[in-house]
């Protein structure tokens, strides 16, 4: 045989019994072209796009029919609207908003993100108009996603735009709230929202892809049991080369179906809430027995950097935030352990120095107050840009207390409210301006 | 040449093979090669066939060997060759 039977009863244990999928095909496309400051002529070219949605759409599916590959959404990443803000009235804000989220829906899109605004060092007319329009917004829409970003080494953080974002933030119902996230560096070829967006510097269109596949790498781990770290660095690799693989394959041929360039493979493994699909998981398949003991942070860095060398074998375009994802609600292991105080606050910003998630669908109770929140932010943010990388922030405020559980359903998962420090920072959050970038900055000159 | 792989796994009984391959002929997909095997104890057939000249998309041919698959009490999966040279070959 061609194959030998064990490498594709191999294959096809991945694809059947360990959950190994594409997560995301997404298509990234320049819409500079919608602005005006006529909202009439926003609203008819946002329809123009239409024909290329349906088709991106069938395409996806008729790919993933033809190769047997499960492919769990289809997504659209448009330009940040902070431009198409800059020239049209915020007032006609909601209104494109829902056209493009009802686009995303005739189109059988998942979702459609890209109301989005760079903020690092301070609010441009149109970051002002994203940014106060954020809970009215996504209040309203089903689809249309997100991000702020409000840190970068070049800019540095803004605390004005995170305060703004949090007042948003605590007017949003929570599954509005899953819909946007607070960053540094976001890059600009995402395929996973809410980051996703069509960044500067890219070609007019392009496919990115998003794979799964945690419960892969924990399988392997905990079929081999390896005896050394780099044994155990070698099984993740070799596994994580072989993921990848999998989303070159599906964008390859989507891009060739579609006629459109292939952009990236996004190396992050993303977890779903489902048993069996947890990055948490593959840290206690490694011999931590609950995900957030002492040793869960090299584990992680052992995990992502053996997925970054197996990637990068497999693609030569490597995009996106292509780390370690440690979402609390979409990954099962990690809302048991935040369920149980195994995982606080602490841990995920301790972890945040290696994932690339940083503080990723946590719930906290809005009885704990602004400040607390702003001042996590500013922790993560801060984080980003001293170690110059991606991170972010996605936070569920919920009336509740800490400690109770709000199920989103779907992918989204049992949303955990964490307690927050009870420790006053008003003081400090209160200060206005930015943090000014780092020295990190000036190795750029 | 456009090759497929596929995967039956099921209880071992007479006419497992007879009723695949029925619907492998009927729509012209010719067997490159099969092979036996047991995964966790179950009885395992892996074919490797030939689908440029099928009467059916890939998909279509999918559905019509799952549909086969039940009749038989037998699970069928179906994937394109290029999977496994992607994922198994350098």
């Amino acid at each position: 045989m061609k194959y030998t039977v064990e490498e594709i009863l191999e294959v096809h244990r991945m694809l059947s019994e360990e959950d190994l999928d594409i997560r995301s095909v997404t298509l990234s496309i320049n819409t500079h072209g919608i602005i005006s400051d006529n909202v009439e002529k926003v609203i008819e070219r946002i329809r123009e796009l239409e024909p290329l949605a349906k088709r991106f759409s069938e395409v996806v599916d008729s790919v993933g029919e033809k190769y047997g590959i499960r492919i769990v959404t289809k997504r659209i990443a448009i330009s940040p609207l902070q431009f198409l803000l800059e020239v049209l009235p915020s007032s006609h804000a909601l209104e494109v908003a829902k056209e493009l989220d009802e686009l995303a829906i005739r189109s059988k899109i998942d979702y459609i993100s890209g109301y989005s605004a760079f903020v690092d060092r301070g609010i441009s007319r149109g970051g002002n108009a994203v940014l106060s329009t954020l809970s009215a917004v996504l209040n309203s829409t089903s689809r249309l996603s997100g991000m702020i970003n409000a840190g970068s080494t070049m800019g540095g953080v803004n605390i004005d735009a995170i305060k703004i974002f949090v007042d948003q933030l605590f007017e949003m119902r929570p599954e509005a709230s899953a819909r946007v996230a607070i960053m540094s560096n976001v890059p600009p070829d995402s395929p996973f929202v809410p980051s996703a967006h069509h960044g500067l510097g890219m070609p007019d269109a392009m496919i990115n892809i998003a794979v799964s596949g945690p419960g892969v790498i924990e399988g392997v781990i905990r079929r081999n049991k390896p005896k050394t770290l780099q044994e155990l660095h070698d099984l993740i690799k070799r596994t994580a080369f072989k993921i990848t693989r999998l989303g070159e394959l599906i964008g390859r041929a989507v891009s060739k179906e579609l006629g459109v360039q292939f952009g990236i493979v996004d190396l992050s493994l993303a977890p779903s809430p489902k048993v069996g699909d947890s990055v948490a998981g593959i840290i206690e398949a490694m011999g931590i027995s609950k995900m957030g003991g002492h040793g869960s942070l090299m584990a992680l860095a052992i995990l992502i950097d053996a997925v970054k060398k197996g990637g990068a074998m497999a693609t030569s375009s490597v995009g996106g935030l292509s780390g370690a994802f440690i979402p609390v609600s979409e990954d099962y292991v990690m809302s048991q352990r935040a369920l149980d105080g195994s995982i606080d606050f602490f841990t995920l910003l301790s972890l945040s120095a290696v994932c690339n998630t940083g503080i990723d669908m946590v719930g906290v109770s809005k009885k704990q107050g602004k400040d607390k929140v702003i001042g996590l932010i500013s922790d993560v943010l801060a984080l980003g840009v001293v170690l110059n990388k991606t991170l972010g922030v996605r936070v569920i405020p919920v009336d509740e207390e800490p400690g109770k559980v709000i199920d989103l359903g779907g992918l989204l998962g049992r949303v955990v409210v964490m307690k927050l420090k009870d420790i006053d920072v008003s003081a400090f959050t209160s200060l206005s301006g930015y943090m000014p970038s780092g020295i990190k900055r000036l190795e750029f000159g | 040449m456009e090759n497929a792989v596929i995967i039956v796994v099921g209880a071992d009984k007479p006419g497992i093979v007879a009723g695949i391959t029925s619907v492998l002929a009927q729509n012209n997909v010719n067997i490159i090669d099969i092979s036996q095997t047991v995964l966790r104890g179950v009885f395992a057939m892996i074919m490797i066939v030939d689908i440029s000249q099928s009467k059916l998309p890939l998909s279509k041919l999918r559905e019509e060997l799952q549909k086969k698959g039940k009749e038989l009490n037998v699970e069928v999966s179906v994937y394109h060759e290029e999977v496994f040279k992607y994922m198994e070959r350098v």
